[in-house]
């Protein structure tokens, strides 16, 4: 059993808006092992961005953690001090963001951002943090990196940013590294090598990783187990290649099977997942996800939603149907079904089911 | 539809090709004395069949959604000639090619930029209308109604404002717009990239139901070669201002013949990780170049695995030929041999 790095136990992060209060993240329980990677997979708004920000006690205004416990080697990182949680930050855990121009100074030298990262936390000087930063750009493999720390963020390309932005996160040898939508903002083959380069570093330096991402193919190639999120929860976690194989959440399903693949020809027809994320401040009643499922029955409608039930060794899934139960002939229906759907709505789109999807 | 009626009379309707792009040049001079220049589409030449979806594939700044604003006229090209159904746009002036272009509309990218935020939706579906005249205005918001439909939404929604929508709604709003003037060619830039995957499927659907309903002929610009991959009947691939392959979807997957399409194929993560396991993906070597001064030779000869260097590769500019299976063309001196 390897170490647990990080615990978080029942995390709830709300938003106090003129609207109402939106729950972002609604009591939420994972861990992660020390040298494993995680994928964190969901749409937009589903809540993985925040969990990630109230790990590092980053969450922006309106928003604050409201209960829960988030254990870093057995600390609790919510009642860290302010000093405290400076030092957890960068030492202990590091963040990659999606956009590698925004989140960089661009009137610092890329060099100078790197040691500024490593002076800040004491832990080397600044005679040793200078030729640190070269031997970390070579290890990221930034190409004539001792001429290139001299340079911009804009002298920069998209890929030579991330790759710097990732040294500067590993600047410190951090025990977590979380990577929010790393390569989302970069060409394929750019893709391709921050993705390699990040399965080498993870394997060179057994950093362990929480990847955060939309993109089911990443998780498949980086990740050794997923956590899928759906409005603020999780509805199903496992080993990624239980839950490829057999998802046994709708959602996970329906996802996995909404995007095309490339080395595959032509199906008919992808699976869509009909409307749209709910609005987490007025949650639908019952599972959060029967609007939208295929697979639909009345106790999702009105039973509170259920626990995370064990489906297999290390899976778990929040669902009162669960795709085992659901057979190889109705999944084809659903997917006719989505099919007709697609015309009734063109058809006659009902205004109340539209009119309930504005404004969103 | 009267404005169909006055449009002019394409020179044979049993031309298979619908847009015939041949030469094309377009150069944007970046300042100073130099005479320096962005070659952002550096000789292309593309024919895209009645009907059918041609996907055009390449990294950013290889020239794609350039491409995409010279067929549609939206910016003129500096040299070359692009026939749509018989007529040659870059020769049309005034009337004539307003004409023309009403026959081809665009899907952009950013579903958030490509709406004018102060006008309803009813408006922005009716301004095409009325730019050509097209019926009475009891005509025209009628079907402005039924342009909602067909996309999938409630025709009652003309007097909302484009913020009053998701992404993927505002979407189905530019297809509409696009739709308006009964268009037989519709170019996609990046129709999808901005949306949630879940969202992804549902414009990609509604898509491919237009284009049977409709007969519409589409160029279907993408980075997301798997999305290329699912919609398209035949797929273009560009780098740095240049088409270097051309082939059948299921060829160019099965047997790719430039050593760039092989590349940008393999880069890509499938979404099974026992396939992910097993995958060795070929990891080429820097990024794309500037396109101000491309490389001599053949423009991917930096970056290619089979690369000889020096001799033929950086000296001698390979031509797009036949290669591999029929309807299939590499430009690169060894085609295959990888």
């Amino acid at each position: 059993m390897a170490q647990t790095l990080l615990q978080v136990d029942d995390l709830h992060t709300q938003f106090f808006t003129s609207r109402g209060v939106v729950r972002a993240v609604d009591g939420i329980s994972f861990h992660v092992d020390a040298g494993e990677t995680l994928g964190v997979v969901g749409e937009s708004g589903c809540g993985k961005t925040m969990t990630a920000l109230s790990i590092l006690r980053l969450v922006p205004d309106p928003g604050r953690i409201t209960s829960g416990r988030i254990l870093f080697r057995g600390k609790d990182v919510t009642k860290m001090t302010d000093e405290e949680i400076r030092d957890f930050r960068g030492n202990d855990v590091a963040m990659i963001f999606q956009d590698p121009m925004t989140s960089m100074n661009p009137v610092t030298k890329v060099g100078a951002q790197i040691e500024e990262a490593m002076t800040a936390h004491e832990r080397f000087t600044e005679q040793v943090a200078r030729p640190r930063v070269i031997e970390l750009l070579k290890r990221v493999r930034v190409p004539a990196a001792e001429s290139r720390v001299k340079d911009y963020p804009h002298q920069f390309s998209g890929g030579m940013r991330q790759r710097a932005m990732i040294a500067m996160g590993l600047s410190n040898e951090p025990s977590l590294l979380i990577a929010d939508e790393p390569t989302t903002a970069l060409d394929v083959t750019v893709q391709a090598q921050i993705i390699q380069l990040m399965k080498q570093l993870n394997r060179e330096l057994g950093t362990a990783m929480m990847l955060i991402t939309h993109n089911m193919a990443l998780v498949a190639s980086l990740c050794q187990r997923i956590i899928v999120m759906y409005a603020g929860r999780i509805v199903e976690e496992g080993p990624v290649e239980q839950i490829f194989k057999s998802p046994q959440h709708p959602y996970t399903w329906s996802l996995l099977r909404s995007v095309p693949r490339v080395d595959e020809a032509r199906k008919d027809r992808l699976v869509s997942i009909k409307g749209m994320p709910p609005d987490l401040s007025h949650p639908p009643p019952g599972c959060k996800f029967h609007p939208r499922c295929p697979f639909v029955i009345d106790r999702c409608k009105v039973d509170p939603e259920p626990e995370l039930e064990e489906v297999a060794a290390g899976q778990v899934a929040r669902c009162w149907v669960l795709m085992r139960n659901v057979k190889e002939e109705s999944t084809e229906a659903a997917k006719q079904s989505a099919l007709s759907r697609d015309a009734a709505e063109k058809l006659k789109a009902s205004p109340a089911e539209v009119e309930g999807n504005a404004g969103g | 539809m009267q404005a169909a009626e006055r449009a002019p009379a394409a020179s044979s309707r049993t031309d298979p090709v619908l847009v015939r792009i041949s030469g094309t040049f377009k150069h944007f001079p970046i300042g100073g004395f130099s005479g320096a220049a962005v070659r952002a589409v550096d000789g292309v030449d593309l024919e895209i069949m009645r009907g059918e979806t041609l996907g055009l594939v390449g990294e950013s700044g290889c020239g794609k959604s350039t491409l995409a604003r010279l067929v549609t006229g939206l910016l003129p090209a500096a040299a070359g000639s692009i026939v749509f159904d018989g007529n040659d746009i870059t020769k049309l002036r005034g009337g004539r090619l307003r004409r023309v272009r009403q026959k081809m509309q665009m899907i952009f990218q950013d579903p958030f930029a490509s709406l004018d935020p102060r006008m309803t939706v009813g408006d922005i579906l009716q301004e095409p209308l009325d730019n050509f005249s097209v019926g009475s205005v009891r005509e025209r918001r009628r079907r402005v109604q039924e342009l909602l439909r067909l996309v999938g939404l409630n025709p009652n929604f003309t007097n909302r404002y484009p913020h009053e929508f998701s992404g993927g709604q505002r979407q189905r709003i530019g297809i509409a717009r696009a739709l308006a003037l009964n268009p037989s060619f519709i170019v996609c830039d990046e129709p999808v990239s901005a949306l949630d995957v879940s969202i992804q499927a549902q414009i990609i659907n509604l898509l491919q139901d237009l284009q049977r309903e409709f007969n519409l002929t589409y160029l279907f610009i993408a980075h997301d070669l798997a999305v290329v991959r699912h919609l398209s009947d035949r797929i273009a691939v560009m780098y740095l201002g240049k088409v270097v392959e051309t082939a059948d979807r299921n060829d160019i997957y099965d047997r790719p013949q430039h050593p760039y399409t092989k590349a940008l194929l393999s880069s890509i993560p499938v979404p099974d990780p026992i396939v992910e396991m097993g995958r060795a993906p070929i990891t080429l070597k820097g990024e794309i170049p500037s396109p101000v001064n491309p490389p001599s030779g053949c423009r991917f000869h930096p970056r290619c695995p089979i690369a000889r260097v020096p001799g033929v590769c950086d000296e001698v500019e390979p031509a797009l030929e036949p290669h591999g299976a029929a309807d299939q063309a590499a430009a690169c001196h060894f085609a295959g041999q990888f």
